[in-house]
């Protein structure tokens, strides 16, 4: 099963969720948390699990045999990022536009282009009691998450429940991340922003027909806006984490919730219990 | 005319609030809003009176059935896992265009994509520039480029000093292309964990790209000691603490009013962000 944990606004406790939910669960099984925020990944700040992997991960960039090229100027013409040019002799790449597809370097009629890796970030794993991290950190100066996200998402174990902390926002970073799940946690908090970012985050998952549920976090401040819209939209609102700075100031120390308040635990295992059935009703459906 | 931008890394940590404080408080000014996939700061600033313009960008690929002979060579390929069962998933279709290119009897064509909106709105601020990134696009950096430069065309043609951008999350390419050029990068931070790991990040983003660093810690008191490890950090860096913001419900009060905080409340934080602008206009030489 793989849970999804978005939310469209920063800092509605996405990465809070996800790790306490990996946290509850792990006594009882095997889980895997795979952190697809990779320009900011946060999670194993609040795991502290020791990394015992690391490797690059590696975007494939064109690079040209100048003694074969023509300058005929075909990769130039195909390329849909403009990340490569030709004029007159000389042959431009711009690595920061490519998106690796591969079709300059296929379609060269010299075969001229072979391709090379350009390290875009890393991945890195650790694993302890039952619970195992994949990380995925896009290095600082490159634009481009996705590559960095698949790279972590291939390392999927099927036999392990699977949550993964997707990164802010709706663009394609959160489709890449989030695409595949089984069912997708929309974190958000009773306010204006929340609610704009959240409906913005709905039309993703439907975009994507993954069911979903919401999880309201600082309830106490803000209005009720929020849950009249889940209401409006029948979308459930699967728990409720109140406003209270004893959360806010453990999550500040980098200690997760369910170990700084373990009472949240039964609230966490409550959560998964209710995910497993709406994801079973879905499957019965089908 | 200086371009302030603001960034986080980290969601949440205040960047929308904090700027639309600073387009109450600024005199002249053109206000763009880069955080396209999830804008909030139109909800701050009572806009009316919107123009829209269609954001058209990249493409996608389209299969027609009756032409295509299922040899799978397309499949075989795509590099972003967009085909299978000899349909394209325009989700995750990055509009390469390699499919297009080989298909050996031109069944595939390559169509515009209309991937979101721009809008120029007027509110009793001033301008506003902003947008929304259609849901599960791409080219979210060219649309974000396209914002600022809106912003900066009117900026020109209406003689204002200050252009101020609220900028994305992350450290990605909506990030860095609303980062370039700017005179000023200032970086709304929190003293929790996450927080001070996101902005050591962003603020390598901004010194790859010779952009200029103020940081601004908000919820200061909600943990003094990381607060204290924020201002030691900076100034190792050489990088100035242009404010402290204390950790207070006004913010989100105001949020729900949909007024900037400085409008809401004559207190203590309404002072502070006052003392932020400052600093920062001063800064900025203006």
């Amino acid at each position: 099963m793989i849970i999804s944990v978005a939310s469209g606004k920063g800092g509605t406790g996405k990465t809070l969720v996800a790790t306490s939910l990996a946290i509850s669960l792990r006594p009882n099984h095997r889980v895997q948390l795979l952190d697809c925020d990779v320009e900011e990944p946060n999670a194993n700040i609040l795991l502290r699990l020791a990394i015992t992997h690391s490797q690059p991960v590696y975007v494939p960039i064109p690079s040209v045999d100048e003694a074969k090229c023509t300058y005929c100027g075909k990769c130039a013409e195909i390329c849909a990022y403009n990340a490569i040019g030709v004029i007159k002799k000389k042959v431009l790449i711009f690595p920061e536009l490519c998106h690796g597809c591969g079709a300059c370097s296929y379609l060269c009629p010299e075969s001229a282009i072979t391709e090379e890796g350009k390290e875009v970030g890393v991945f890195e794993t650790g694993d302890s009691e039952n619970l195992g991290l994949i990380q995925g950190r896009l290095n600082v100066g490159e634009a481009m998450a996705p590559p960095v996200i698949r790279e972590v998402k291939k390392h999927i174990d099927c036999g392990s429940v699977v949550i993964i902390d997707i990164p802010p926002g709706t663009s394609c970073p959160v489709i890449e991340a989030v695409k595949g799940s089984d069912f997708c946690l929309l974190v958000t908090e009773p306010t204006p922003f929340g609610l704009n970012d959240l409906s913005l985050a709905v039309e993703v998952v439907r975009e994507l027909d993954i069911p979903s549920g919401v999880i309201v976090n600082r309830v106490g401040l803000g209005t009720d806006e929020v849950e009249q819209y889940c209401h409006r939209e029948e979308i459930p609102i699967m728990l409720r984490i109140p406003l209270d700075r004893d959360i806010a100031t453990h999550y500040s120390g980098g200690i997760a919730l369910v170990e700084g308040m373990p009472r949240w635990r039964q609230e966490f295992l409550r959560l998964f219990q209710d995910i497993r059935g709406v994801t079973a009703v879905k499957r019965l459906a089908k | 005319m200086k371009e302030i931008v603001v960034l986080s890394g980290k969601g949440g940590t205040g960047k929308t609030s904090i700027v639309a404080c600073f387009a109450s408080l600024a005199r002249s000014k053109v206000l763009a809003d880069c955080d396209v996939d999830a804008a909030d700061l139109h909800l701050l600033l009572s806009p009316n009176a919107r123009e829209d313009k269609e954001f058209w960008s990249g493409r996608v690929a389209f299969i027609d059935e009756e032409k295509c002979t299922e040899c799978g060579l397309c499949q075989e390929l795509c590099r972003f896992a967009a085909i299978s069962d000899f349909k394209v998933d325009h989700v995750s279709c990055e509009g390469c265009g390699f499919c297009y290119q080989v298909c050996p009897v031109d069944a595939i064509t390559m169509k515009d994509s209309m991937s979101g909106h721009s809008f120029i709105s007027k509110t009793k601020y001033g301008y506003l520039c902003h947008a929304r990134l259609g849901i599960a696009q791409e080219n979210s950096g060219k649309l974000v480029a396209l914002v600022r430069q809106n912003a900066k065309l009117i900026a020109e043609r209406e003689n204002l000093d200050y252009i101020i951008t609220d900028g994305p999350p992350g450290i990605g390419c909506p990030v860095i292309s609303s980062l370039s050029g700017a005179n000023l990068a200032l970086l709304v931070t929190e003293p929790t964990l996450s927080g001070i790991h996101d902005l050591e990040r962003v603020i390598g983003v901004c010194r790859h790209f010779g952009v200029p660093v103020s940081v601004c810690v908000n919820k200061c008191d909600l943990n003094e000691d990381n607060t204290s490890a924020i201002e030691s950090y900076c100034g190792k860096e050489a990088i100035e603490v242009a404010a402290k913001i204390s950790f207070d419900n006004v913010m989100t009060e105001a949020i729900v009013q949909g007024l900037p905080v400085v409008e809401y409340s004559d207190g203590k934080v309404t002072h502070q962000i006052r003392e932020l602008w400052q600093a920062v206009s001063a800064k900025l030489g203006k």
